[in-house]
């Protein structure tokens, strides 16, 4: 923010120099769409967790059954959507990270759009490492 | 500003909040423990997805003998214990924010946080015993889907 924003004006009054429009310091910004995107990851990552401990729970009623539900997640369709899942789990888990830092490092506030694109980045990384040897595994199955 | 509140009843900005005398604040705990849950889930669940999905046949690997392999280790099963204590409780207080700021209705709100409770109670009964009671080398099972440590018939 320039010192005309946080100068000598009556609180509340808008800063007669600022050309931006007011409220927008956060809308549609990193900020935004950090915070409408870790909520997105959540939902689809919560309810994965529910089948997830559902699909686990088999290996107590027998390898067969257990062993039938794993195949359905080696399929081609299935992999896209393990490798959809788990770039949401590191967007929410980077991005968790930002908000810790947001909320209890001093300077949090003050970088963190920069953080957002660290996110980002390392995010990039992850998905680089991930998506290729977890697509390899499972089309390589393919017409086996 | 001559009074603390309106003509509606609603505080005027910057007055002093109102704190409830006593008692524990549990959306701070709440706030607290998704934070600290948080770090430590990002561990656990990146060393779960590596050890499943990039070591070894990755997803290809895994069936009832590799997960027999791994329950054979406590290591392995107080990791996915905590995982999944810490990650369901996460997500149902994280989903439990959603329904605060999207089911509009107080009927809509107790049906949707009613359900996410018995989600989360049986969920977590069902996961502690399961991990608890697996057996690796249930008997009668052949012996080609079971885990190599067990004995042969």
């Amino acid at each position: 923010m320039s010192k005309t924003e946080t100068g000598s004006h009556a609180p509340g009054a808008l800063s007669p120099t600022s050309k931006r429009p007011a409220g927008t310091l956060y809308r549609g910004n990193e900020g935004m769409w950090s915070w409408v995107l870790h909520r997105i990851t959540g939902i689809a990552i919560f309810f994965f967790l529910l089948v997830h401990i559902l699909d686990t729970a088999l290996i107590r009623v027998s390898p067969e059954a257990y062993n039938a539900v794993m195949s359905s997640y080696k399929n081609p369709i299935m992999g896209l959507g393990e490798t959809a899942l788990v770039g949401a789990i590191a967007f929410h888990a980077f991005n968790g990270l930002r908000i810790i830092l947001v909320d209890f490092w001093t300077k949090g506030p003050k970088y963190q759009k920069v953080m957002f694109y660290v996110v980002i980045g390392l995010w990039v990384v992850t998905m680089l490492g991930f998506a290729p040897r977890h697509l390899i595994n499972v089309f390589s199955e393919v017409g086996n | 500003m001559s009074s603390t509140t309106d003509t509606l009843g609603l505080a005027s900005p910057r007055s002093p909040r109102s704190t409830p005398t006593g008692g524990v604040n549990w959306e701070k705990w709440g706030w607290i423990y998704m934070r600290a849950s948080g770090v430590i889930l990002v561990v656990l669940i990146f060393g779960h997805l590596f050890v499943n999905l990039m070591l070894g046949d990755g997803i290809k690997g895994i069936d009832f003998a590799f997960v027999g392999g791994k329950y054979a280790a406590p290591f392995w099963q107080i990791w996915d214990t905590a995982m999944l204590w810490l990650a369901l409780i996460h997500g149902a207080n994280g989903m439990r924010t959603l329904v605060n700021d999207y089911a509009t209705h107080v009927v809509t709100q107790r049906v949707l946080k009613g359900a996410l409770l018995f989600s989360v109670i049986t969920l977590l009964t069902l996961g502690t015993l399961v991990i608890y009671t697996f057996d690796p080398c249930p008997a009668g099972a052949p012996a080609n889907l079971l885990a190599s440590f067990c004995p042969v018939v």
